[in-house]
């Protein structure tokens, strides 16, 4: 049982029901969370590469762009408990690239500049669940928001969604990526409140 | 990289607020008292929790303000517009309870091993993790030079004056919208210039550490950056929205 906090009262209006998992407040602002500078790199040197599967494959900025793209409206989840509704993206589906390559790995571990990385499961890349994106409400998406381009992963918490992602490598096995080696948990769904390891 | 995890789960403790200590008119200090307080790192965070008296709960996350060994203190900048830190900073007491757990984060954080020179630049309350930073440094007596770079809107908003002026490091102010009758130091924003001015330079593989709204961050370390440090050496942490 939690104790009470003397004199504390709810000020925030409450969220739409079942929006906003536990423990999250909605904010109307988009925060920027990152571990260090914003990496600037040129379309021209941009790839998106898939590694680890039967073939390697890897598009250019223009090949990327040239592929079908959907605009989609979702909730996005942080762990540092801001929740944003109705965010709209544009992106390629993770279906569209996966389907380029033949594998049999259950995990992914993405990459970006900057040398960030996260796991997630392969299962949870597909099936219209995930998109790399490049526009954000219209606009090309910011560099401080992860552009040129982001994994876009909306039903996990969103340091999954990757920022500036370059690729990603096919794993047989679940590898902790750059918040997960410092305690964040491996998976990290919003709704079962998986914010750090063992939750 | 591996190997500073957390690798238990973190639960929940009650913390009972020992003193609390106005740093401005605007930010407070809490020092809260958790008996089974596992230790922190200087420069991690700690999740809150308040629970009203109709169930109600809020969480929020605060950089930890006290150095390794030190009791557990936060501190809150009161955000008008807030449902948490009006309340921590104004009517919360000594005595009074709330939930804490952590300590959480592991890559910003500085310890005596990683050497220097230690170049802390805050925007703000943005100071909060750096002055942990600061007082791990005094404490350890660590020998490698520490300079801050502190902007602040005006001196009566300069969090931690007193600490700050003896605890030996450099501190620089810049105060961006009011300065003192007298002032002689920097009066604007952090910009390049200012950067290049004051930031350890590149080839003495300084160490820096980034913390305040995002405006602040994003300047600050595409500015070291381009002075050449390496994107590895630059540690950031933000609050706030894209905005202020």
């Amino acid at each position: 049982m939690s104790p009470i906090s003397r004199g504390f009262h709810r000020k925030r209006q409450e969220a739409p029901a079942g929006r906003v998992p536990p423990g999250q407040y909605v904010t109307k602002d988009f925060p920027v969370l990152s571990a260090g500078p914003t990496p600037r790199t040129a379309l021209e040197n941009w790839t998106f590469s898939i590694a680890g599967a039967r073939e390697p494959k890897s598009w250019t900025w223009q090949e990327f762009r040239a592929l079908p793209t959907e605009t989609l409206t979702t909730d996005i989840h942080c762990v540092t408990r801001w929740s944003k509704l109705d965010t709209t993206w544009q992106g390629v589906s993770l279906d569209v690239l996966l389907a380029a390559v033949e594998y049999d790995a259950r995990y992914v571990l993405a990459f970006c500049d900057g040398g960030y990385t996260t796991n997630l499961p392969v299962a949870d890349l597909t099936g219209g669940q995930a998109w790399v994106a490049f526009g954000y409400d219209g606009s090309p998406l910011g560099p401080e928001h992860g552009g040129p381009a982001r994994l876009l992963v909306p039903h996990l918490y969103f340091w999954k969604s990757a920022k500036w992602v370059r690729g990603l490598r096919l794993r047989d096995t679940d590898e902790p990526g750059f918040w997960e080696n410092y305690g964040y948990h491996m998976y990290g769904d919003p709704w079962r409140e998986q914010r750090y390891a063992g939750d | 990289m591996a190997g500073t995890a957390v690798r238990g789960r973190l639960t929940w403790q009650t913390a009972t607020v020992g003193s609390v200590t106005d740093e401005t008119p605007r930010v407070r200090t809490l020092a809260l008292e958790v008996p089974d307080w596992p230790g922190h790192r200087a420069g991690q965070h700690v999740d809150i929790r308040l629970t009203a008296d109709d169930g109600y709960q809020a969480e929020r996350a605060y950089s930890i303000a006290s150095a390794p060994g030190e009791p557990l203190a936060i501190t809150v900048e009161r955000l008008d517009d807030g449902e948490v830190s009006p309340y921590l900073t104004e009517e919360l007491q000594p005595g009074d309870f709330l939930e804490v757990r952590g300590p959480i984060g592991g890559y910003f954080v500085w310890e005596p091993a990683f050497g220097g020179p230690l170049m802390l630049l805050a925007g703000g309350s943005g100071v909060v993790p750096l002055r942990a930073i600061l007082r791990c440094w005094v404490s350890a007596g660590s020998s490698v030079p520490a300079r801050l770079l502190y902007s602040s809107r005006s001196w009566e908003d300069v969090i931690y004056q007193a600490e700050l002026d003896s605890d030996g490091a450099e501190v620089i102010h810049a105060l961006t919208r009011s300065q003192p009758p007298g002032w002689t130091g920097y009066a604007r924003r952090v910009d390049q210039q200012m950067l290049a001015e004051v930031a350890w330079p590149a080839a003495q593989q300084p160490l820096a550490y980034v913390c305040g709204p995002t405006s602040f961050v994003e300047a600050v370390a595409s500015g070291l950056v381009g002075l050449g440090y390496p994107a590895g050496r630059v540690k950031t942490e933000r609050f706030g929205a894209t905005g202020q």
